[in-house]
């Protein structure tokens, strides 16, 4: 930065260089993997070079995995929890900011909590509630020794289940909170004074102006929920359901690649699992960074 | 908390909030609630309604050896993969830090595989390793046995470690070159001038302030390490070899799900429940005081 500093120079460079060797020769190894043909790839230690199979694994991987319809439903699963997420994380944080009803600090800490507990150490009983999503509601009214004749609601095996349980947090109405309270109030008495009801101001002003933010929480939503492994390996076991990530359990050493596994068509439809949140995380960097650092968790 | 300007309709209000807090209940406090009415109770074996046993499902737990080695596995895990993923995270911030001509391209290449899914990277890391096919059971040509994670319970851990530690450098990363650069330039620009070199300056300016971050990460990565393991465990080794890998999460999923022991998973959840609020406490109290250094 300051003075010159040529010895030392070097070796920054070469540890950024080396840094970034090892972050990236993963990937490569994987990649050249899926050149290869079946001994070729079982050769210890495999050939740093490309070999002439590539199309054919990844047409192999392609077909197995039947990534056709497996990245169709990752794609519905990240896209309905990006919206779901930002649209009722905004419509709460505008709820606890501009409004003045009894009891709301308490329901922002109730829903503030859930920060603490993520769905991987709940996840057997949620697991139950997904088998009926309206059996919590029933109880609660049978508290009061009502029966409300709700059907049963089981969201196994549905999108609905995939994507619901993965909304129920509070990242974004925190985020969302944070933001609401940094607007000025005078465009919410200029609003007002012009006549502007609550949804209208909500619509109007609120949501153009929280756009950065709303990017940035969709990236790091869109990333989370297509990386999600546990919660669909539990709630879908119908093949047509699976989502990428879950058809990765079942190459290796399932059913699907055979035993021992068939690394080149394997590491195949790792990559295929992989790009999808890459390109978006490429594209959209400067949002996924800035979701990162704001919501803090 | 709110507004001085407020909309005066609390119909609308309480309405918006609504479709929140039914998934909260429904999704988050009922299955905790849930959680714990299994964690005291045992459901008969010839049906009916489950019975109250009091700690019976936790003294069964406690008395299991099993349980004290899922215990100690995952916090071998746990600060081992933080510490790999960690320093070598700060080690490439510092560098990238000192701004020299191409750190910005670095600075994009080293956040990506956060972006990447558990379970995809911790198969790509099961070929690499793997012992009889991929790259580093090369060296078992020159040290017969050397490396087998399929048998040998230390090399699993390693690879699970190496992989999980892996995928959190860039997440690191990002938050200790954030802190890095929010440094004010001005101090560090006065220390080179007292005639401090890089080293120096590094050792006695920027790591002691970058201290509040590295313990905001260290926290992050312990909680992630505890909750977001089940993904490589469950690829890469299964939880063994001879449960070697047999993580606190893995274990909660085997005996729920595969030994359908609904109260014994209860009980040990509710042990990790109690183990990441704390860390989670420590971590929000952390961001209330989190030093702003202006």
């Amino acid at each position: 930065m300051i003075e010159r500093t040529p010895i030392l120079n070097f070796v920054t460079h070469a540890i950024l260089l080396s840094g970034l060797v090892i972050l990236l020769l993963p990937i490569f190894i994987v990649l050249i993997a899926t050149t290869h043909d079946l001994p070729t790839v079982n050769t210890v230690p495999m050939p740093l070079w490309p070999g002439s199979h590539m199309l054919e694994n990844w047409s192999a991987a392609w077909t197995k995995g039947d990534f056709a319809r497996a990245l169709v439903n990752s794609l519905v699963v990240a896209v309905g929890v990006t919206v779901g997420k930002i649209t009722i994380a905004a419509l709460s944080a505008f709820s606890i900011v501009y409004f003045r009803y009894p009891g709301r600090t308490v329901l922002f800490w109730l829903i503030f909590i859930t920060l603490m507990l993520p769905l991987e150490v709940r996840i057997v009983p949620t697991y139950a509630v997904a088998a009926d999503a309206l059996r919590p509601i029933k109880a609660l009214f049978s508290l009061g020794n009502i029966d409300i004749g709700l059907p049963e609601w089981n969201l196994l095996n549905s999108y609905t289940g995939l994507i619901l349980p993965l909304i129920a947090t509070a990242t974004g109405t925190f985020l969302y909170r944070q933001f609401f309270l940094t607007v000025p109030e005078e465009l919410c008495e200029s609003a007002k004074m012009d006549g502007a009801g609550p949804l209208r101001f909500f619509w109007d002003i609120l949501i153009p102006l929280s756009a950065t933010n709303m990017a940035a929480l969709a990236v790091i939503m869109f990333v989370y929920a297509w990386n999600q492994f546990l919660w669909p390996l539990l709630v879908v076991n119908k093949p047509h359901m699976m989502t990428a990530t879950v058809q990765l359990d079942r190459i290796v050493p399932g059913p699907l690649f055979g035993q021992p596994p068939i690394w080149n068509e394997a590491m195949a439809a790792t990559l295929i699992v992989m790009i999808p949140p890459l390109i978006v995380v490429i594209m959209l960097q400067r949002w996924f960074i800035r979701g990162l650092i704001q919501s803090d968790k | 908390m709110g507004k001085r300007v407020t909309f005066g309709n609390t119909f609308i209000g309480i309405a918006l909030i609504v479709p929140q807090l039914l998934l909260v209940f429904t999704f988050f406090y009922w299955p905790t609630g849930e959680a714990l009415y299994w964690a005291f109770t045992l459901e008969p074996p010839f049906g009916g309604g489950n019975q109250w046993v009091g700690w019976q499902n936790f003294e069964t737990v406690f008395s299991d050896p099993k349980y004290y080695n899922s215990v100690k596995v995952s916090l071998i895990f746990a600060v081992g993969t933080t510490t790999m993923s960690i320093s070598f995270a700060l080690l490439l911030a510092l560098f990238v830090d000192r701004q020299l001509p191409g750190y910005r391209v670095y600075r994009f290449a080293y956040f990506w595989p956060y972006a990447l899914a558990a379970p995809a990277v911790g198969l790509a890391f099961r070929f690499i390793f793997a012992p009889q096919a991929g790259f580093v059971s090369a060296i078992n040509t020159y040290f017969p046995g050397a490396w087998n994670p399929a048998t040998n319970g230390n090399d699993a851990m390693l690879l699970i470690m190496l992989a999980n530690a892996w995928k959190m450098v860039g997440y690191n990363f990002i938050f200790l070159l954030a802190g890095l650069q929010s440094m004010p330039r001005a101090l560090l620009e006065a220390a080179a001038l007292d005639g401090a070199g890089a080293l120096r300056r590094i050792r006695d300016f920027q790591l002691p302030l970058l201290a509040p971050t590295l313990f905001f990460v260290l926290v992050i990565n312990l909680t992630e390490s505890f909750v977001d393991s089940f993904g490589i465990v469950e690829i890469v080794t299964n939880g063994g070899p001879a449960n070697a890998t047999d993580l606190m999460v893995f274990k909660i999923y085997t005996d729920g799900f595969v030994g359908k022991d609904y109260s014994l998973a209860a009980a040990q959840s509710i042990i990790l429940m109690l183990l990441v609020v704390a860390l989670t406490v420590v971590q929000f109290r952390f961001i209330e005081r989190r030093v702003q250094y202006t």
